[in-house]
């Protein structure tokens, strides 16, 4: 299947992604779920604002995906940020990748996270107690 | 030639704008266009030193040669994910 991915303002929905990549030849799913915590580097965290440059992320993050595909062979992948504002506990990433054996499953989707926080034009601003900041790296 | 610029995040807030159209002579390269940014912008000098370049959806060297219609965004580290 063609990857699926997307970039939105909504709330994630992690069940809709999961079953968008079951397939009766799959044996292991893995789901990573990074979520919003209330604090950073000693900071008391409000809320977070993602911004997006929402063509080239779609682009960078299929090339990603795409890159994972030939090291592991994972057919069926699943990618979804949320931008705007986030509040503490929500999701902002969730990445699915299912597999006939877990191994390949659990590398492509450690790969594809580390990954997209390195090139993928997304960018974190912490709305702190004590100020706010976008995030560098 | 006319050049498309689009801002992000900090740099969207110091300019105070999304995009602007900026008309600079043929064969100017991304690093005059970064110039004439800091002229215009000075505040962004700081953000400027940590950015990237992306034209036309991918990441480009500042002796990069633009061309009429370009899209330029300027790149400061990305923070997606979690």
């Amino acid at each position: 299947m063609e990857p699926l991915i997307s970039i939105t303002r909504e709330r994630l929905d992690r069940d809709a992604l999961v079953a968008a990549v079951s397939h009766a030849s799959v044996g292991g799913i893995v789901v990573f779920e990074g979520v919003v915590r209330d604090n950073a580097r000693g900071k008391q965290v409000r809320y977070l604002e993602y911004d997006v440059y929402p063509e080239m992320a779609v682009q960078q993050i299929g090339e990603i995906v795409a890159e994972a595909q030939r090291r592991w062979g994972v057919e069926r992948v699943a990618v979804a940020h949320r931008v705007g504002r986030l509040e503490i506990g929500e999701a902002s990433v969730i990445i699915v990748v299912a597999s006939p054996h877990r191994g390949e499953a659990f590398e492509a989707c450690r790969y594809i996270i580390d990954t997209l926080k390195t090139t993928v034009p997304i960018w974190k601003k912490e709305v702190a107690t004590n100020g706010e900041e976008w995030v560098e790296g | 030639m006319n050049i498309r610029i689009r801002y992000f995040a900090s740099l969207r807030e110091i300019t105070e704008r999304s995009e602007e159209t900026l008309t600079l002579p043929d064969g100017a390269t991304v690093a005059a266009l970064r110039d004439v940014l800091l002229a215009y912008y000075p505040r962004l000098q700081a953000v400027m030193g940590r950015a990237v370049c992306a034209v036309n959806h991918r990441y480009v060297a500042l002796e990069t040669v633009l061309h009429e219609g370009d899209e330029v965004v300027f790149i400061p580290p990305v923070g997606g994910g979690c």
